[in-house]
């Protein structure tokens, strides 16, 4: 039984997503610039300095150290949310990092919160600039000029499974869950074959099985380990192969699916480990067939396609749901939906998935238009489907008219850019956002420093996840006045 | 519920490769107002917008 779950077995997770920017009207367009000027506007957030020095971004689950060096722009470009959540400047994209979640459904409202965080944020931009010039911000993870930025997902998992059998269990459900966690993209990049149409904005970058870069050569499996919290009970496995997603019900169900399979990897529950062939090879091929009728060799011999191989770990992880009384969120039920409308007809599942949404809007615009994939209007309509901007989302047009499915209403989307989640330590740093500002000094995902006005700063470590959640604390920051009586109170507590 | 699970059917030859842009169109009527929406909000110059943007590579 791993120790980073509640007691109902749900599972401390997140996302962190890197968003498309752009300044219209602008000739000379600083991306880090643009960036900045973005994450400090946010009406939303505090500007606090991010603490790296505990952080450990160079380490490797394997065992070995690399030596990365340390962004200074990332300290100072750095905003937190009254939700527990982490707003900043990632090289040259604003990026929104949730609060730690339990389970998927939680995780799929806050990274849902970012979008409305980052329009908030774009709206609130242009009083710094010039007339003419609009600040656009995308959730989505490449230009079409061969530049992708990321949408990672973050588990928390056992520290007592062997990394081996994470690289064994997952690798191929990663490569096939494609089929249901696409974002939808017009054409190809990075050298792949020319296609139409893709299933995924990210699967043509990915170039290794294995590997600790997210930038270049970028690994299937990424070996991150940089827990941020006790790294001897922990592990928090970074998730690189995903798309962002606009629709709440994918969202949903990748973090769904994802966090349930791992579980029944800490478990030792799966059969089998249904090994591909090739797996980097297979990444692609999975992104570039829409039809899903391409067929994957596994390295027993046997082929599959990534449809049939999904049905299988629905499968197992049905029966593994049903022995271990895990709570499965209802994740299970709309994956055998979503898979059983795959197979008749992939569009079938355009209330669900970004993908066949965004496919079935252009392909019956390309029908009145009569234009081709390569028209520029298509690619406009490609990357305006991510726009954040209500007024201009495509995906935002077809929520509103109904067409695509939610799970959250806007009141719920708007209480949760104000109010952290309740069951992890993201709760503390929430609420102390909104309740001791501006005596934060500085923060990190497991402390937080204040400054109470005396001679030194008092740092509050947050290393388990699970503590630091409004059982434990509510009681005190709701008696606590100031910061002292805060730190006060807290160290009586311990 | 587990009846309704079908299992791989690894014996299965490969089966024809359907052209997307030959897809059925599920019921489009509900796209026709959309089409229209898309007409009043699409970047004017799809071209330019396009073209201009250029993001730097991350994560």
């Amino acid at each position: 039984m791993s120790t980073g779950r509640n007691s109902e077995g749900l599972a401390v997770l997140g996302t962190e997503t890197e968003f498309g920017i752009t300044i219209k009207g602008r000739t000379q367009d600083s991306a880090v610039l643009s960036s900045g000027l973005v994450v400090q506007s946010s009406p939303d957030g505090i500007p606090v300095r991010w603490s790296l020095t505990e952080e450990s971004p160079g380490r490797d689950a394997r065992g070995r150290r690399y030596t990365v060096p340390v962004d200074v722009d990332a300290e100072a470009l750095n905003a937190l949310l009254p939700n527990g959540a982490r707003l900043y400047v990632d090289h040259a994209h604003p990026e929104y990092s949730t609060p730690e979640c339990l389970g998927a459904r939680q995780a799929a409202l806050y990274d849902k919160v970012g979008e409305l965080a980052l329009a908030r944020s774009a709206r609130d931009t242009q009083r710094l600039l010039s007339p003419g010039e609009t600040a656009s911000i995308y959730k989505n993870n490449s230009d079409g000029k061969g530049n992708s930025y990321g949408a990672h997902e973050n588990y928390l998992i056992d520290r007592a499974v062997p990394f081996a059998d994470i690289i064994d269990y997952l690798t191929t459900f990663l490569v096939t869950r494609q089929i249901f966690t696409g974002s939808g993209k017009v054409g190809s990049e990075n050298g792949r074959p020319a296609v139409p149409y893709q299933i995924t904005q990210r699967a043509d970058f990915f170039e290794t099985r294995v590997g600790l870069e997210t930038t270049i050569r970028r690994p299937i499996i990424n070996t991150r380990d940089e827990p941020h919290s006790d790294p001897d009970r922990f592990r928090r496995l970074h998730v690189i192969i995903g798309d962002a997603n606009r629709s709440e019900p994918q969202t949903f169900l990748k973090l769904g699916a994802t966090a349930l399979l791992l579980a029944a990897i800490e478990d030792r529950a799966l059969p089998d480990r249904l090994e591909l062939e090739d797996p980097v090879s297979a990444t692609w091929m999975v992104s570039h067939d829409p039809g899903l009728g391409r067929r994957l060799r596994l390295a027993d011999g046997s082929s599959a396609t990534a449809l049939e191989l999904q049905w299988q770990y629905l499968d197992w992880l049905t029966k593994y749901a049903e022995a271990s009384s895990r709570s499965d969120e209802g994740c299970l039920d709309l994956w055998r939906g979503v898979l059983e409308d795959l197979e008749v007809d992939p569009i079938r599942t355009a209330d669900r998935l970004d993908w066949t949404a965004k496919l079935r809007v252009m392909e019956a615009y390309q029908a009145r238009e009569n234009i081709g994939w390569d028209h520029a209007r298509i690619r406009a309509l490609d990357l305006q489907y991510h726009d954040v901007d209500p007024a201009k989302g495509l995906y935002d047009r077809l929520a509103a008219r109904g067409s695509i499915d939610r799970l959250f209403d806007d009141q719920q989307v708007s209480t949760a850019l104000q109010e952290p989640p309740r069951g992890t330590r993201a709760y503390f740093r929430g609420r102390c956002v909104r309740k001791f500002g501006p005596s934060i000094m500085s923060a990190n995902w497991d402390s937080l420093v204040f400054d109470t006005g005396e001679a030194t700063y008092k740092r509050v470590p947050m290393m388990d996840p699970l503590r630091g959640n409004a059982e434990r604390v509510a009681t005190v920051i709701d008696a606590s006045d100031d910061v002292t009586s805060l730190i006060n109170a807290l160290g009586r507590e311990e | 519920m587990k009846e309704q699970i079908r299992k791989p059917h690894h014996e299965e030859e490969h089966p024809p490769e359907r052209d997307i842009s030959a897809t059925p169109q599920a019921d489009t009527g509900d796209l026709d107002g959309l089409l229209d929406e898309i007409d009043e909000v699409l970047e004017e110059n799809a071209e330019e917008f396009v073209r201009n943007y250029v993001q730097k590579g991350g994560e």
